[in-house]
């Protein structure tokens, strides 16, 4: 099965191939590298920009309004934070100007820890975008979502940010994309850069075939009845792994991949907190004016009288930056038994 | 505080501003038009900010003494739709520009007034914040420079296209500051890339209260495009012969050779920065337009008397425009949710 890495660039094949999309580019998008992480190899549409986001993120804008489909890059989302006001910009020009400019625009940007990637190779970046209107924002966690948020992403008319918690980009898939060959060295060998001299090299994509997944619809990882857990990325195995010992211990969750931030599939946690009384969400991002803190307010004021216990926000310590030492990183975001105690904890509350 | 206008670094190349020649360079016809659009656009400009000054808008800010370079642009833009055309990133100064290439000023007015009927935001922007799609104008923003990032996005698409049609940006001199400027200049002369972008920066020597040389090291913006391949000067911005001669020179290099040209024009600031500092006429700084009309009189072309009646009628007919403008409705506020997705309908997302 791909990994998330292998998946992307599969997607971004099928959306050069199919969708339209003209440029793909960022630092070190293009050849030899094809993108720190890989994700760019062997596509037709890419290239290397130079050292500056805001000239990534700028240039995708007038990309755009010129009629083309750009998927910029920025290569660490630590690094985006001075494109900012152009982000605010690229989800304020529909609106501004009343209708006249829309921006069929798609960002990517690994996000969060994992990699022991110290100060500046480990921010989160949902809390922040998630506060920028007139984006939609996605933050796969398994293969196979990556590859069909990012079709639809690329069919979209609006700027989309494409959210990749990078702990989970060697991360293989337990789904089959459609057309991957099941065999995972027979796909390394059609898709990965060989080592060395790439310059005669050649990806040998396969006949992929079109898996979009909506923006906005959330999947239901775990049927459960005691309590609802809500997440997305990198914490994602985490809940869906302590779902399952839970369940040896008598406890029942639910869990939900939000798969999209903004704009969110609401229907899907009311139903799933209607039925069971009790929610938990979980993310990496710090945890002051979080994501998740929007979430634990919207489920207070719509659902308070169907609730048993307070909803509970498990997110990333709101200290300045994650440690490079494994016991500051392990002290700072989400771990797995953290993502357990939080869970067994909310379980057993009751009026 | 005004400055002493005269206080300025000379700049060598410019040609005196009223020439003793019996020729000017440019048919009769081109120069009245220039002259007329010119004086639409500042009868435009004091009709805003009247109507800033009698509570007929927040705010004000405009281009009111750079009329002389910006009705040039705008008679050399290829106007249209799409990358066949050209694409204009503008900045807040650029009335002029519009009024040159065929726009009605009572988009402006109505824009002053955020009435519904602004067909540039609808009454969510400034004045002076000019968006039209169906010429490749570009949503004017609010931050500084922001214009020079997105420029060579859709130079690059041009480039790829071939044929003739550029992008251009302008600014101001204070802007020059901002990363996005160097942004321009790296992304517009990548070696083998370039792109076909007519970066312009017209230099009043203020940002706000703040004198460029106060702040800036550098004696002629223009030169930091040398630095990076790129032709590049400095014009006097307040002639619109010389630079009507300038820009199409200009223009005709980045159409042909798809590269990029950096044009420094120096121009007045003659109503301050905006309505923030008052608004008020400056009499010290050169007015272009006072001096185009001497010098049309001069040579015979248009005369004093003809240049006041026709500054008498646009008054008139501004204050009609502004009129008319003030009966029309402000947008429902329940507007505020159209248009945050495109091919969406607008609804509070957090509605039940």
């Amino acid at each position: 099965m791909a990994n998330m890495a292998q998946a992307i660039r599969m997607a971004l094949h099928y959306a050069e191939t199919n969708l339209g999309v003209t440029d793909i580019f960022g630092e070190d998008v293009g050849p030899p590298l094809g993108g720190v992480f890989t994700c760019t190899q062997g596509l037709q549409t890419t290239w290397n920009s130079p050292l500056d986001e805001r000239g990534v993120i700028g240039t995708a804008m007038g990309v755009a309004m010129a009629g083309g489909r750009p998927v910029a890059e920025i290569q660490f989302c630590d690094y985006i934070y001075n494109t900012i006001d152009l982000l605010k910009l690229a989800g304020n020009t529909l609106w501004s100007s009343n209708g006249q400019w829309n921006l069929p625009m798609v960002v990517m940007t690994p996000v969060g820890s994992g990699i022991r990637g110290s100060i500046y190779h480990s921010h989160s970046f949902d809390a922040t975008m998630t506060h920028i209107p007139g984006w939609k924002t996605v933050m796969p966690s398994t293969p196979l979502d990556a590859y069909g948020l990012l079709l639809s992403a690329c069919r979209e008319q609006n700027p989309v940010m494409f959210l990749v918690p990078k702990a989970l980009m060697r991360v293989k898939g337990d789904e089959l994309i459609p057309g991957e060959p099941a065999d995972d060295k027979q796909l390394s060998k059609m898709i990965d850069a060989p080592l060395g001299d790439r310059s005669k090299w050649k990806a040998q994509w396969p006949e992929l075939g079109d898996a979009a997944i909506p923006l906005g619809k959330a999947k239901l990882v775990r049927a459960g009845t005691q309590l609802s857990v809500v997440s997305y990325g990198r914490t994602m195995p985490l809940v869906k792994t302590a779902a399952e010992r839970l369940a040896g211990e008598g406890i029942d969750a639910e869990v939900i991949d939000l798969r999209t931030l903004w704009p969110y599939d609401w229907d899907a946690i009311a139903e799933s907190v209607k039925k069971t009384g009790r929610v938990l969400f979980v993310n990496e991002d710090t945890e002051v004016t979080n994501f998740g803190e929007h979430l634990a307010r919207r489920v207070t004021e719509k659902l308070f009288y169907q609730l048993l216990a307070p909803p509970k926000v498990l997110a990333g310590k709101f200290v300045p930056g994650i440690g490079l030492a494994d016991t500051l990183e392990a002290a700072s975001v989400p771990q797995q038994h953290d993502v357990e105690a939080a869970m067994r904890a909310l379980a057993s509350q009751a009026p | 505080m005004a400055r002493d206008a005269k206080k300025l670094k000379p700049v060598k190349e410019f040609k005196p501003l009223i020439t003793k020649s019996d020729e000017l360079p440019l048919d009769p016809e081109r120069l009245r038009f220039m002259h007329e659009t010119m004086l639409k656009a500042r009868c435009l400009e004091e009709r805003l900010i009247a109507m800033y000054k009698s509570g007929h808008g927040y705010f004000w800010i405009g281009g009111p003494g750079e009329e002389a370079f910006n009705v040039p642009l705008g008679m050399l833009i290829k106007k249209g739709q799409g990358p066949s055309f050209d694409f204009c990133h503008f900045h807040y100064r650029q009335s002029a520009t519009l009024l040159a290439m065929g726009e009605e000023p009572l988009g402006a007015i109505r824009q002053m007034k955020n009435t519904a009927t602004d067909p540039y935001s609808g009454g969510r922007n400034f004045a002076g914040h000019f968006s039209k799609k169906e010429w490749n104008i570009v949503p004017v923003t609010s931050p500084i420079e922001v214009q020079y990032s997105m420029v060579c996005g859709t130079a690059l698409v041009q480039k790829r296209l071939g044929g003739d049609s550029i992008s251009i940006v302008t600014g101001g001199d204070a802007g020059t500051a901002e990363g996005d400027f160097a942004t321009c200049l790296v992304w517009a002369s990548r070696p083998g890339q370039e792109l076909p972008v007519l970066i312009i920066v017209t230099n009043n020597t203020w940002g706000i209260s703040t004198p460029f040389d106060q702040v800036q090291g550098v004696e002629r913006i223009s030169d930091r495009g040398a630095a990076f391949g790129m032709r590049c000067k400095t014009i006097d911005g307040n002639d619109p012969i010389s630079a009507y001669l300038e820009l199409k020179e200009a223009f005709e290099y980045v159409r042909t050779e798809r590269k990029p040209y950096l044009v420094e024009a120096r121009v007045s600031r003659l109503y301050g920065h905006s309505s923030a500092s008052g608004a008020n006429f400056n009499t010290v700084e050169a007015d272009c337009l006072a001096l185009f009309e001497e010098r049309l009189d001069a040579h015979g072309v248009r005369s004093k008397d003809e240049a006041k009646k026709l500054r008498e009628k646009y008054t008139e007919d501004y204050a009609e425009l502004a009129r008319r403008a003030k009966e029309e409705p402000f947008p429902d506020g329940s507007t505020i949710w159209n248009h945050v997705f495109a091919g969406e309908p607008g609804k509070d997302p957090l509605a039940d």
